[in-house]
C-alpha cells in the first residue's frame, strides 16, 4: 500500500487494522502525533488526511491507500506555521503532549474558516483535551492567527 | 573530556549544605555526594568551569544549567534554572539546560507538593552566586585589580575604572583554577538588579512544544526495543490464578507474554502484576492483550463496593472522631443553643488522567538497568528498580524525559518498575505502555471524603462554636495496611489550619480502610478540606442573612499569626518562623478578587450567579471569584473567573498566571463530573467517555490572575489554585439556583451538568 506522509512517498505491508497512529509513531517513527486515549476521544492523535483533521487511532491503514497524510512534523517543516507561531506568541503549551494534535485541528479549523467565532472555536476543538486546561490561551492563539498578528 | 577536577568543589558544597540547612527543611537540600566515579551525566559536569552540581561553563561562554525537577508543564525546567541564570548574570540565549538524571547529589527530586521554587531558591542562587564570584576573581587576577572594582554585566566581567570587560567563555579556564568560594564569601544579588527573577522568561522548551520534537516518556527509544502492554488484576491485591495465551500469540507482531507476580503488601510503588504482552509494536501489544484469557484471584478487595463505602464514611463522620484541633469549649458552646447549622459534603474518588498515560522504556544490561521514563520522581525509580531486580541503587540510570501531564500519578513509578523487569526478563530493551483504560481503572486515586460540619451561630450571625469532621482513606495506606487516619501531612491541608476566628473550635478526623491505593492528586487533601470549608462558610452567610464576601472576611477576622501550639502542623515542610499562617495575606487576597471582580457591583442576568471561596495551600494564598451561568436545562456556562494569588516572591509571573488559568480548568473538571466508582473491587470508568474532563466549551472562558507583590519568600503556585476554585463554583451555582451542592461532581446534582455546557 502507498501512502504519502509530510510529502514523502511510504509503502505499508503490515497489518491493515493497524491504526495510522500506531504507524505513524513506531513505524516512521514520527512522534510528535500522540496517544491519549485510543478511541477518537482527545483529539491527541490529529493529523491531517488530505488536508481534514482525523483521529488517526481510530483511523486503520486499510483506509489509507493513496492519501495524503500531514502530521505537526509536516506542519512546519518549511518554518513554522502561522498556527505554531501564535501558538509561541500566546505561551500556550503547559505539558504540550496535546498541543500537536491542537494545532492540527486549529490549522484545519483556519483552513475552513478565516475568522472563526468563539462558538465556531469550541465547536471545532471540542473534541481535543488539554488536562493542563489551557484553553483560553488556546482561543486566544487561534484569534491571533486567524487576525494575521504573528 | 577537559573537566578540570577542582577539588575544591566539596568545600563548596559543604558551604551549600550548611546555609542550606539554615533556610530548608531536611529532606530538601541537596547532599554532599561527590562521590568519586559516578558518572559525569551532564554537560555541566564537563565544562571548565564547574563550581557546583548545577552549573557549567565552557570555553565558548556556553552557560550549562542543570534542571534536577521534572518538566510536566509548570515551567520548572525554565524557571529554577532562570534563578541560577540571574545570580550569575548569564545571558539566557547563552544557556543550555542539561536535565538531570535521578541522583541524590542534587538533593530531592520529587517534583511534587508545589516546592521547586520554594526548596531550591536560596540553592540555586547561590549556585549561580559561586560561579559569578569566580569570574569575578579570575578577571580581576588577569587584570592585576582587586576583584572590588570587577562588576558583571551581561555575561562579561567588567572592571569598572578602566572599562575592561572579559566574556565569562574568556574566563572560564583561569576561573576554574581558583578555589571555590565559601558561602558567607558570596554576596546575592539585590531585588533591584534582578534580570530574570520577577520578570520570567517563556519555557525553554516552548518551539519544540510547538512543533511536535518535544520528547516525553512515549517517544523514547532504543536501538531494538520491544513493545509490552499488561492486563493488570482488575481488583487491587488479585493476582493471576491461570491464563491462557494461545490465541494471544497468534496476532501478528506478538512475540511471547510473561507473568508478572503481584505486590507483596502494602503496595507501595510496586508493580501490579498480570500478564505482560510483547510485541514488535504498540497496537500489536494492544490486540494481544485482547485476546489473553485469564482467571483471575481477586483476593480480599473484591468486597469493595464505593456506593456502599460511601455510607460508611459518611456514617464515621457523624460520630466524635480523633481530635486533631482544639480551642476553647465546642461542646459547652453547642450546649448554649443557638442557631445551629450542621451539614455533610463529599468528594469521590478522582483519577489524574494526565494526558500521556503511564509509559516507561527500559533496558538491562551487565547488571545495570537505563531508563527513560516521564517521571515526577526519578530517584523513587531508583528505589523502587533496584529493590524488584536487587541490583544498586547507583546501578539504576534513570532519565527523565518530558512529562506530557502528571499531577502526582507521576511520582509513584509502577509502570517503570514494570518496565526494568521485562527488560531483565527479556533481555532487551522493552517499552511498557499503558492504555488510557490502563490509567483511569490503575490510578492511585485522591482520597473519597467524607465530611461532617456543624455550627452555632451567635446574634451577630457568626459562629460561637464550629466543628468540622473528615474522613478518608489516608495515602499512607499506600506504605503502611493498618493505616486509617489521615497524617499531618494531609491533615494540614485544609483541615488543621482553617483559619476562621473562632472562640471554640475543634476540627476531627476519623478512620477509613483504604481499598484501592490512594495517593496525591494536585492540591490532595485541600479539594475535599476546602470544599467543606469553604462551602459552609458560604452556607453559614446566607443562613445568617449576610453577604458571602462580608461574612468569609469577619470569619477570617484581624490580620493575626494562626497558633498552632497544640496542632501537629507541618507547614507542608517549612518553618513556621519562615512561612507563618498568616490570615492577613488571606484577606488582603480575598478583598483584591472581590474589587477585581466587581463582587456586590456587577450586573448578572437570570440564572447567573458569582461565588467566592479562599484558601491557603502550599504556603500560597488564593481567593477565587467564579461566574456561572445556569440554563433551564442545568447546563453550566463559566464566563468568568477572577483569581487573586500571594505566592510570595513570583520567579516566573506568565507561567504563574498559566498555571492559575489552568487550575480552575482543572477544577471545573473535579468539581463538575469528577468521579472513580468501584463495583467489586473494580473500577467501574475506563477512559474520557465516562471520566469527562472538561474541554474547551466547558472551561472558563476567561480566567484572570492577579498576582499579588508580594516581600514573603516563593511559596507554590502549580496546585494552590485548585482548592478555592471548586468552592467558589459552587457557591456561583448556589447564587444562580439556589441548589447547594454538597457532594460533587456536581453532575449527580443538577442534571445538564454532565452534558457539555454552552
Amino acid at each position: 500500500m502507498q501512502i504519502k506522509v509530510n510529502g514523502v512517498q511510504q509503502t505499508f505491508n503490515g497489518d491493515p487494522e493497524m491504526p495510522l497512529l500506531w504507524y505513524l509513531r513506531d513505524e516512521l517513527r514520527l512522534t510528535g502525533t500522540k496517544f491519549g486515549c485510543g478511541i477518537a476521544l482527545c483529539g491527541a492523535c490529529t493529523v491531517h488526511k488530505n488536508g481534514e483533521a482525523i483521529r488517526s487511532c481510530v483511523t486503520a491503514m486499510r483506509d489509507m491507500a493513496g492519501a495524503e497524510i500531514m502530521t505537526i512534523e509536516g506542519l512546519g517543516q518549511n518554518g513554522l506555521h502561522p498556527v505554531q507561531k501564535a501558538w509561541m506568541q500566546v505561551n500556550v503549551p503547559q505539558c504540550g503532549y496535546c498541543q500537536p494534535g491542537q494545532i492540527m485541528q486549529a490549522v484545519a479549523l483556519l483552513n475552513g474558516k478565516k475568522k472563526p467565532t468563539d462558538q465556531e472555536i469550541d465547536e471545532a476543538m471540542a473534541g481535543n483535551i488539554c488536562r493542563c486546561g489551557t484553553y483560553q490561551r488556546i482561543r486566544a492563539a487561534i484569534k491571533t492567527a486567524a487576525e494575521g498578528r504573528v | 573530556m577537559n573537566a578540570i577536577e577542582n577539588v575544591s568543589r566539596r568545600s563548596f558544597l559543604k558551604g551549600l549544605v550548611s546555609v542550606g540547612a539554615l533556610v530548608l527543611s531536611a529532606r530538601y537540600y541537596p547532599e554532599l555526594v561527590w562521590a568519586e566515579g559516578l558518572p559525569k551525566d551532564t554537560h555541566a559536569d564537563l565544562a571548565t568551569l564547574h563550581p557546583n552540581v548545577f552549573v557549567g561553563i565552557d570555553t565558548d561562554g556556553t552557560v550549562y544549567i542543570v534542571a534536577h525537577r521534572s518538566e510536566m508543564g509548570t515551567g520548572i525546567r525554565t524557571s529554577l534554572p532562570l534563578v541560577v541564570a540571574d545570580e550569575l548574570d548569564a545571558d539566557w540565549k547563552k544557556v543550555k539546560i542539561d536535565q538531570a538524571i535521578g541522583d541524590p547529589r542534587y538533593g530531592d527530586q520529587n517534583t511534587d507538593g508545589s516546592h521547586s521554587i520554594r526548596s531550591f531558591y536560596d540553592v540555586t542562587r547561590q549556585a549561580g552566586a559561586t560561579a559569578r564570584f569566580m569570574l569575578i576573581q579570575a578577571a580581576a587576577q588577569q587584570w592585576k585589580v582587586a576583584p572590588g572594582e570587577c562588576v558583571t554585566e551581561l555575561h562579561v566581567v567588567v572592571h569598572r575604572p578602566t572599562g575592561r570587560r572579559l566574556g565569562y567563555g574568556e574566563l572560564a579556564a583561569s576561573a576554574a583554577k581558583l578555589p571555590v568560594p565559601r558561602q558567607e564569601q558570596l554576596q546575592l544579588k539585590s531585588k533591584g538588579s534582578w534580570r530574570y527573577i520577577g520578570k520570567g522568561m517563556p519555557s525553554i522548551d516552548l518551539e519544540q512544544l510547538c512543533n511536535g520534537k518535544a520528547v516525553y516518556g512515549m517517544d523514547a527509544h532504543m536501538d531494538g526495543m520491544v513493545y509490552a502492554s499488561i492486563e493488570h488484576p482488575p481488583v487491587i491485591g488479585g493476582k493471576v490464578k491461570s491464563y491462557d495465551d494461545k490465541e494471544a500469540l497468534k496476532v501478528t507482531g506478538v512475540r511471547q507474554t510473561i507473568s508478572i507476580d503481584p505486590f507483596k503488601p502494602p503496595p507501595a510503588f510496586q508493580p501490579l502484576g498480570g500478564v505482560a504482552v510483547i510485541a514488535d509494536n504498540t497496537w500489536a501489544a494492544f490486540q494481544g492483550r485482547k485476546k489473553l484469557n485469564i482467571v483471575w484471584d481477586n483476593g480480599p478487595n473484591e468486597t469493595y463496593d464505593s456506593a456502599q463505602y460511601k455510607k460508611e464514611l459518611q456514617e464515621t463522620a457523624r460520630k466524635p472522631a480523633k481530635v486533631v484541633r482544639s480551642q476553647g469549649d465546642v461542646d459547652g458552646a453547642f450546649a448554649k443553643g443557638g442557631k445551629v447549622m450542621e451539614a455533610e459534603y463529599y468528594v469521590p474518588l478522582l483519577a489524574h488522567a494526565s494526558m500521556e498515560p503511564m509509559v516507561a522504556l527500559a533496558e538491562f544490561r551487565d547488571g545495570k538497568v537505563t531508563a527513560w521514563a516521564p517521571t515526577q520522581n526519578p530517584q523513587a525509580v531508583q528505589d523502587i528498580v533496584s529493590t524488584e531486580l536487587g541490583i544498586a541503587k547507583e546501578d539504576v540510570i534513570c532519565h527523565v524525559t518530558l512529562l506530557g501531564g502528571g499531577f502526582g500519578r507521576k511520582s509513584k513509578p509502577d509502570y517503570v518498575a514494570e518496565a526494568a523487569l521485562l527488560a531483565k526478563k527479556l533481555g532487551r530493551p522493552v517499552k511498557v505502555v499503558w492504555t488510557r483504560e490502563d490509567d483511569i481503572k490503575f490510578d492511585y486515586y485522591n482520597a473519597v471524603a467524607a465530611m461532617y460540619m456543624r455550627a452555632a451561630l451567635g446574634a451577630d450571625g457568626k459562629p460561637l462554636a464550629w466543628l468540622q469532621r473528615s474522613v478518608f482513606p489516608p495515602i499512607t495506606s499506600i506504605f503502611d495496611v493498618n493505616a486509617v487516619y489521615g497524617d499531618p501531612g494531609h491533615l494540614q491541608q485544609g483541615w488543621t489550619d482553617v483559619p476562621f476566628d473562632i472562640p471554640n473550635l475543634r476540627v476531627e478526623n476519623g478512620p477509613a480502610k483504604a481499598h484501592v491505593r490512594i495517593g496525591w492528586l494536585r492540591s490532595v487533601a485541600n479539594i475535599y478540606h476546602a470544599f467543606a470549608v469553604q462551602t459552609f462558610a458560604d452556607e453559614l452567610a446566607h443562613a445568617a442573612g449576610h453577604d458571602p464576601l462580608e461574612y468569609l472576611l469577619d470569619l477570617i477576622g484581624k490580620p493575626r499569626t494562626i497558633d498552632f501550639k497544640n496542632v501537629d502542623y507541618p507547614n507542608y515542610g517549612a518553618s513556621l518562623q519562615t512561612y507563618p499562617w498568616e490570615t492577613g495575606r488571606l484577606r488582603r487576597v480575598t478583598e483584591m478578587v472581590a474589587e477585581k471582580a466587581g463582587w456586590g457591583k456587577r450586573k448578572l442576568g437570570k440564572g447567573a450567579g458569582l461565588g467566592i471561596a479562599a484558601h491557603r495551600s502550599f504556603l500560597t494564598y488564593v481567593a477565587t471569584v467564579v461566574e456561572v451561568e445556569v440554563n433551564d436545562q442545568g447546563e453550566i456556562r463559566i464566563p468568568r473567573v477572577d483569581t487573586a494569588v500571594d505566592a510570595g516572591l513570583v520567579v516566573n509571573p506568565e507561567i504563574t498566571r498559566a498555571q492559575f488559568e489552568g487550575a480552575a480548568v482543572f477544577g471545573t473538571s473535579v468539581a463538575k463530573t469528577g468521579e472513580i466508582t468501584v463495583t467489586k473491587g473494580a473500577i467501574n470508568q475506563s477512559n474520557f467517555s465516562d471520566y469527562p474532563v472538561a474541554r474547551i466549551n466547558e472551561a472558563p472562558l476567561q480566567t484572570n490572575v492577579y498576582i499579588v507583590d508580594s516581600s514573603a519568600p516563593p511559596a507554590g503556585v502549580g496546585e494552590p489554585g485548585v482548592p478555592p476554585f471548586i468552592a467558589a463554583f459552587c457557591n456561583a451555582i448556589f447564587a444562580a439556583t439556589g441548589k447547594r451542592i454538597r457532594e460533587l461532581p456536581i453532575k449527580n446534582q443538577l442534571s445538564g451538568a454532565s452534558l457539555a455546557g454552552g
